[in-house]
């Protein structure tokens, strides 16, 4: 099965190139000879059902895991196989922000994020302590700069790892689940942040996730796995997918559609 | 990290007036980039110039990120602390997005937030006392705990998964044969090694069986089992559950109706106490051997000799003491241990912390129960 509508280039500059990427565990292949592009200052949705291979897609354009065969470059750095030496030159052009959000326990929150500005750059303890306040004020964390991880709710751990990944300013973010575990008014703020952060500083963004209001709000293209073919059956808009998508597979995910129950 | 030389020329142009108005003008971009150079020029300017109204002339400027509104923050209060101004010209309408976004007016003058306080020594002491008195109470629960879910384990052996408890034979008790053994078998050759230095001058090298056999299997034997199943068990308990316990496994059993004693303390407790009796004894039989290895090559005794003195020493009470006294410390080391495993909380800090301290308070029980059992016997046998 082709994937449908595979968006064309327009010559809009790559910010993430994928080729032909087998990627797996052990034995076992999730994903095979995957091929797509995310282009700059783009909102990048990765979907599919559980299983179907995100996460680790994910692991593997975030440098986490070498993939089996195939190409990955970010801000035109090739980062797999023989040339994943270079991950140490793209690791200060994106941001993640994990799951659970990754933050040490150890530290608090302000130190959290200070901790790249303090690897990174040359300013003193007085403006990163600023920085520091700036970021954790865009999340809306004002006041929980002391705050150890473990001494606030599971939202406010996602706000503060956001605003870890946000520190450098990085050109691209990668969102594990963003929304998993958040009520929907963080859910949606959280994706006004990652459209106003798009918009005022041209960050791309890519997101795995299955949240399909959070998907139609944020994503400018999405592209959808399938564990079936180990691989990409659609890309383009979600509403593109969602009216015109011919695929039965597509179909049911945007109509949440299941088998009906016999009762 | 050093980053490469800006030519600043590029980003900004300045100009000061007598009137003591120092004008900068900004220019293409204010970023991470050169924010930190950017800084150091700025700070020097106005260290020389002195003035006292500071304008930034945003006209020219293409891109300005956080970190070049950190920068305004910063110039902001350093004029503020010289009773001087600070104010913007020619602003567009990408620096006022980006200034109205990281909030520029309304943060205060005072541009860093209070560290978080380290308290004086006196509120130290007492919340260690406090804190040391809810320990305390809390091994007595634990201890409560347990006890009841052994009642309700008899009460309903299935409860009881005999899985986990072969499991952790296997990692208490068999895994450690080889360190324990291996430990043993030198400690008894030190021990030979030493005291026949002593015992040959009186020509009474035969009681060097008697003294390593005796020593070892009513106190060194045990002890030092002891010892090392702390070590690697205690320890590895504590971790096992004090991670169960973070990511809120502990609460799911809970909420699942099942006890979480009976589920991973009881099985522990059982496969400690009846593995290290056995490890015991096998540190006894190293022991000897070792004592053995140095009686027959350096002081001239037979094999038989050796093993004879040896048998004439012990009596069976000892062996059947220093086993006694390893069961009640393999109780301690696993209680203590699935103990501190409990007690974490919070991140991957506590459960280090809990690691450390199962073995440390382990270690520290073992040697004062072995103390107790000294006094006890003292006068048990008169």
């Amino acid at each position: 099965m082709e994937p449908e509508n595979i968006t064309q280039s327009d010559n809009k500059p790559v910010a993430i190139k994928v080729r032909e990427l087998v990627a797996g565990y052990d034995n076992e292949i999730v994903l095979n000879k995957v091929t797509f592009d995310v282009f700059q200052g783009e909102i990048f949705v990765i979907l599919g059902s559980s299983g179907c291979g995100k996460s680790t897609l994910l692991k593997h354009l975030i440098g986490l895991i070498d993939p089996i065969s195939g190409e990955i470059e970010i801000g035109g750095i090739k980062i797999t196989g023989k040339d994943r030496r270079n991950l140490q030159k793209v690791f200060r052009k994106y941001g993640v922000l994990f799951q659970n959000s990754g933050l040490l326990s150890s530290m608090t929150l302000a130190e959290n994020v200070a901790l790249p500005l303090q690897q990174y750059t040359n300013l003193t303890d007085k403006y990163i302590n600023t920085l520091v306040k700036m970021k954790l004020s865009l999340v809306n964390l004002s006041g929980f700069e002391n705050h150890l991880p473990s001494e606030i709710s599971g939202g406010m751990r996602k706000r503060a790892g956001l605003a870890r990944a946000l520190s450098l300013n990085p050109s691209i973010l990668f969102f594990d689940e963003p929304s998993a575990g958040l009520d929907p008014v963080t859910s949606a703020e959280l994706d006004r942040l990652i459209i106003h952060l798009n918009h005022t500083l041209g960050t791309t963004m890519v997101i795995v996730t299955h949240e399909l209001p959070s998907i139609f709000t944020v994503a400018h293209r999405v592209i959808m796995l399938d564990k079936r073919i180990r691989g990409i059956i659609a890309d383009g808009t979600p509403q593109y997918l969602r009216d015109h998508s011919q695929n039965p597979y597509v179909k049911q995910f945007f109509n949440r559609e299941v088998e009906p129950l016999n009762l | 990290m050093t980053s490469p030389k800006i030519d600043l020329s590029h980003y900004y142009r300045s100009n000061y007036e007598k009137s003591g108005t120092l004008t900068i003008y900004l220019y293409n971009r204010l970023c991470l980039e050169n924010t930190a150079s950017l800084i150091k020029e700025f700070t020097s300017l106005i260290r020389t110039h002195q003035p006292t109204n500071l304008v930034a002339d945003l006209k020219n400027l293409d891109f300005l990120d956080d970190f070049g509104v950190a920068l305004f923050v910063g110039l902001r209060a350093q004029m503020g602390e010289r009773r001087g101004t600070f104010s913007f010209v020619n602003i567009n309408e990408i620096a006022k997005k980006v200034l109205s976004m990281n909030r520029f007016d309304s943060f205060g003058q005072q541009t860093s937030f209070e560290q978080r306080k380290v308290p004086d020594i006196f509120t130290r002491l007492g919340d260690t006392a406090i804190e040391f008195g809810k320990d305390q109470a809390s091994m007595f629960t634990f201890l409560g705990d347990t006890f009841l879910s052994f009642f309700r384990f008899f009460w309903n052996t299935r409860m009881l998964r005999i899985n986990d408890v072969m499991e952790n034979m296997h990692k208490v008790g068999l895994n450690a044969l080889p360190i324990v053994g291996l430990i043993s078998f030198l400690l008894g050759l030190i021990m030979a090694f030493m005291s026949s230095v002593q015992l040959q001058q009186f020509g009474a090298n035969i009681y060097v069986a008697s003294l390593v056999s005796l020593s070892m299997t009513r106190e060194l034997g045990p002890i030092m089992t002891a010892i090392i199943v702390a070590g690697r068990s205690a320890s590895a308990f504590a971790a096992e559950i004090g991670t169960m316990k973070i990511s809120e496994e502990i609460d799911a059993l809970f909420t699942m109706g099942i006890d979480p004693h009976i589920f991973l303390v009881l099985p522990r407790i059982i496969a400690t106490c009846l593995v290290v009796p056995l490890l015991v004894l096998f540190s006894d039989l190293f022991a000897i051997l070792g004592g053995l290895v140095v009686g027959t090559t350096m002081l001239d005794l037979t094999i038989n000799g050796y093993i004879t003195q040896t048998i004439n020493t012990l009596s069976l009470y000892d062996v059947f003491f220093g086993v006694f006294k390893s069961i009640v410390f393999a109780l301690l080391i696993s209680w203590i241990g699935c103990l501190r495993g409990f007690q974490a909380k919070g991140g991957a800090t506590s459960v280090g912390r809990a690691t450390t301290s199962a073995v440390v308070s382990s270690i520290f029980l073992i040697v004062v129960s072995d103390s107790i059992f000294v006094v006890i016997l003292r006068y048990w046998e008169g």
